[in-house]
């Protein structure tokens, strides 16, 4: 009986699709009034247009959406425009405006709920809520999407794309920006993130949490007001990414808090104030990263243990490392330092001298941050000499003893 | 001419010029005497405006000269210590001074007096004391000014140009200038002074002829009667 | 005045000294650049030479030439120049061929590298800027010192002493009370403290474009609200000149009463 319904339902799908067209001038109006005619299997071609709907709810129904070029859903700030809960469906080349704004509900471009094996695929969203807001969905593809809005503050703006209780997704080549976070998860597993723009966001380029065994990768992350922030998350594998001129009084490239068992591969952090701040995180491998002329390349503020650093460069960053606690069981080892001054007698490429990436002054401003406009003073540079000569403040044991002699290029 | 009127000068506690009074009139020598720190160069440089007095005046052709720049164009100055920017050579500064002055000069001749030709291509700083001073006198007279100071004009000359100078000194006192001399070396000051005033202790001790300072002192060597002068207040 | 700028300027371009300086710095930039390969590293490493090589040059030449030309000096003024101009020249005289052997110096080498195709044009061009008012500044400060000390030892010493302390121990007096006065808020304290030594006020104005990221993490807002404008950069400059005018008119001040 049961293969029965599934034949039969096989059968209807292959017959029955046909393709809907929604325009001004066609006999139907409305993408609403098209959905509602919809079966299962079937498109809906919107033609060129600006549609004034909202509330377009798609339940069950696999349909295809999609859109000519320049056709236009116009939300008039009113309500979220597209709600989904069904499989297999898709939509796409669409273009989403003036989604409606609210303190208290999260409306969106597009809501899908409960769904599996969708694809949302070129569609533009512009002064966006929220973008696309996915829950307890699995199987979907994020893919070739443009959102933008023009957020001003955190609370009265929205997220750019927006999972919550989902697995296995795929969001590849978006760019989210002017949001508050551009891309947010939250209990989100087995995913990839790869080659999105996210920038220009108020708070977050990428913000997730509880989300374990997540991939990203060459993803871009530029001046949003807070970096990216990773928290509570085990099994993370981050490469090849770009976090770069995220500037401000608590701005980072990469926050990592609570973060285990995770690798950080092949990223470059450039003019940043701070590269990575990591927070009690543990058995996190950091490799051949590059930090560039950021603030602080590392802040470490305690409860980490076992994290290793290989293979990175260091260049020109205003300070390599503050540390505040004790070395634990971290390790420091054949990183380039764009500071070391000291000498490879053998050419084995291994500096003869062990680095000590942590300086007196950069101990001063942790203590007393207004410090800071002492930065390259030749005091401090005597200080930090006497500092390296014999130290006192510093921890002792805090040292690349193989400190490269070169930069490492790819 | 010169007219220097109850002028003060304290250099922190200690009273150079004390109510000097002093009027020099047009053409003719005069020698300035006086034992060390008896103000002699303090006085000079008042005129010239390199010291600024405490209190007083001074008359320059009927003109107060405090605070002026301009008067100084007509009047010509070799100061002690001939010493020039290293880098420049002889003719280079020569012309530097020119340039400073809106005023006819004659250097060429008193290149050839002084035996100048060939230095005028070397730095200043590769040349001795002797020809520092001869550059230092063609400055100083290149220039027809109706008054011309010079201080200590003899440091460091040789005996040819120590004739030179004087004859120089003697043409210029012939066009009826009036030429201001400080010296140590009373045989200058005998040669070619026409009157004498003595400082000491920031006043005009003396102001007269040669022959009447040796009456007043009853000595036929000037050397000795200035030395008289000078014991007698220390007396 | 231009005559004296004039001769004051050739002099000093002609002295071995003038010379010594420029090829310092043409050698600094040359090995800056063709050892490292980074036009980026290059100029932090110059902005800390920088800061810390021109005031004391510009210190030691402005007392040099005054105490050195004091009997030229006695000489130009007995012609019928103004005082202010004879000084003014020398002044601007020594202050521009210092400038001249940085910017010449350094430029050669960044030019001949390939620095207007880079974006680190600016950075280095500031570098310059801070340079230039560090010599004027310092060389003005130098003849305040030589103008009011006869002696010449203990002009070069007092000068010597003042490069010091405004080079070292005013950052570490300063340093100190940050650290001492740790529970009050010192961002305004640290702003005026900034303003009132012109080495830590180039620094600064360097940094602003060099160290940004690290400056904007300060946590003081009103530090961030005058570096993350373009009106910090306004002021520093502003600063800067006052640094240059205010000693300036002490020195024309003091001539009006000095004796020769």
């Amino acid at each position: 009986m049961k293969y029965l319904v599934l034949i039969i339902f096989f059968i209807s799908f292959n017959i029955q699709a046909t393709t809907i067209t929604v325009c001004k001038t066609c006999e139907i109006k409305t993408i609403n009034e098209a959905v509602s005619l919809s079966k299962d299997g079937d498109s809906i071609l919107v033609k060129k247009g600006i549609y004034k709907e909202q509330s377009i709810i798609i339940i069950n129904k696999s349909i295809h959406l999609i859109g000519e070029d320049n056709a236009i859903i116009d939300g008039e700030f009113k309500e979220t425009i597209i709600k989904v809960t069904a499989n297999n469906f898709s939509i796409e080349g669409l273009t989403f405006m003036n989604v409606g704004q609210s303190y208290t509900k999260d409306f969106a471009a597009i809501l899908v709920s409960k769904s599996k094996h969708f694809i949302l695929k070129n569609n533009i969203v512009k002064k966006a809520f929220f973008g696309f807001l996915i829950e307890k969905s699995h199987h979907g593809e994020i893919i070739n999407n443009k959102i933008s809005s023009n957020a001003v503050n955190e609370t009265s703006s929205g997220n750019g794309i927006h999972l919550w209780h989902c697995s296995h997704m795929k969001i590849q080549n978006n760019i989210v920006s002017n949001l508050r976070d551009g891309i947010y998860f939250e209990f989100v597993k087995n995913s990839t993130i790869s080659n999105n723009i996210s920038k220009n966001n108020i708070r977050y380029g990428l913000h997730f949490m509880f989300s374990n065994n997540n991939v990203y990768f060459k993803n871009e992350f530029k001046n949003n007001g807070a970096g990216v922030a990773v928290m509570f998350s085990k099994f993370i594998i981050m490469h090849d990414n770009v976090f770069h001129y995220n500037w401000g009084m608590a701005s980072y490239g990469l926050l990592l808090k609570e973060i285990y068992d995770a690798q950080i591969e092949n990223n470059t952090f450039e003019q940043n104030t701070i590269g990575i701040n990591v927070e009690n995180c543990s058995r996190v491998d950091y490799n051949k990263n590059k930090f560039i002329r950021n603030g602080w390349a590392l802040k470490f503020s305690g409860g980490c243990y076992k994290n290793i650093f290989e293979l990175n460069s260091f260049m020109y960053n205003a300070f390599d490392l503050s540390y505040n606690s004790k070395l634990n069981s971290n390790r420091f080892e054949k990183n380039y330092w764009s500071d070391y001054t000291g000498y490879d007698l053998n050419k084995d490429g291994i500096g003869d001298v062990p680095y000590r990436p942590v300086k007196l002054f950069s101990y001063i401003v942790n203590r007393t941050p207004e410090a800071l406009v002492l930065l390259r003073s030749l005091f401090v540079d005597i200080i930090n000499f006497s500092e390296k000569v014999s130290p006192v403040f510093t921890p002792d044991n805090l040292i690349d003893s193989k400190p490269l002699m070169k930069m490492i290029h790819d | 001419m010169i007219e220097f009127k109850k002028l003060h000068k304290k250099f922190g506690k200690l009273i150079v010029l004390d109510g000097l009074d002093l009027h020099i009139a047009k053409g003719g020598i005069f020698a300035v005497l006086g034992p060390n720190g008896s103000g002699k160069t303090t006085l000079i440089k008042s005129l010239l405006g390199m010291v600024i007095p405490n209190k007083g005046d001074i008359f320059f052709n009927g003109k107060s000269v405090l605070k002026k720049w301009d008067y100084r164009n007509d009047l010509n100055y070799l100061p002690q210590i001939a010493n020039f920017p290293p880098n420049l050579t002889v003719i280079e500064l020569i012309n530097m001074v020119k340039n400073l002055r809106p005023k006819k000069a004659n250097e060429k001749e008193l290149i050839e007096l002084f035996g100048l030709q060939g230095f005028l291509q070397k730095k200043l700083g590769t040349l001795s004391g002797g020809t520092k001073q001869k550059v230092n006198l063609v400055l100083t007279f290149m220039f027809d000014s109706e008054l011309i100071i010079l201080d200590e004009p003899t440091t460091g000359l040789d005996p040819i140009a120590l004739i030179h100078l004087k004859d120089l000194i003697q043409k210029e006192k012939d066009k009826g200038k009036t030429i201001l001399i400080t010296t140590h070396i009373m045989s200058v000051v005998d040669e070619l002074a026409d009157e004498i005033v003595f400082l000491l202790d920031g006043k005009i001790y003396f102001k007269g002829s040669i022959d009447a300072l040796k009456k007043q002192t009853n000595n036929t060597n000037l050397e000795r009667a200035i030395a008289n002068l000078i014991s007698k207040q220390y007396a | 005045m231009l005559k004296i700028l004039k001769y004051s300027f050739f002099d000093l371009m002609r002295s071995r000294w003038s010379y010594v300086y420029f090829v310092f710095y043409l050698a600094l930039g040359f090995v800056l650049l063709f050892l490292n390969n980074d036009l980026n590293k290059a100029v932090i490493t110059l902005m800390n030479i920088i800061i810390v090589l021109t005031p004391l040059i510009g210190t030691i030449f402005g007392v040099m030439y005054y105490y050195n030309s004091k009997e030229f000096t006695e000489l130009l003024l007995a012609q019928p120049i103004k005082r202010k101009n004879i000084f003014m020249g020398q002044y601007v005289g020594i202050a521009l061929s210092l400038t001249l052997s940085l910017v010449l110096g350094l430029g050669l080498p960044f030019v001949l590298y390939g620095l207007f195709r880079s974006t680190a044009i600016f950075d280095f061009i500031l570098l310059l800027v801070a340079g230039s008012f560090l010599n004027f500044i310092f060389v003005a400060l130098s003849y305040n010192i030589a103008l009011s000390t006869d002696n010449k030892i203990k002009g070069f010493g007092y000068a010597i002493l003042m490069w010091l302390f405004l080079a070292v121990i005013y950052d570490g007096i300063f340093l100190i009370s940050l650290l001492m006065f740790n529970e009050y808020p010192l961002d305004k304290f640290s702003l005026i403290a900034t303003m009132f030594n012109p080495i830590d006020l180039s620094r600064i104005l360097i940094l602003l474009k060099l160290d940004i990221s690290a400056l904007l993490g300060y946590t003081g807002a009103v530090f961030r609200n005058f570096f993350g404008t373009s009106f910090g950069m306004v002021v520093s400059m502003f600063i800067l000149a006052l640094w240059v005018i205010l000693p300036v008119f002490r020195m024309n001040a003091k001539l009006k009463k000095k004796d020769f």
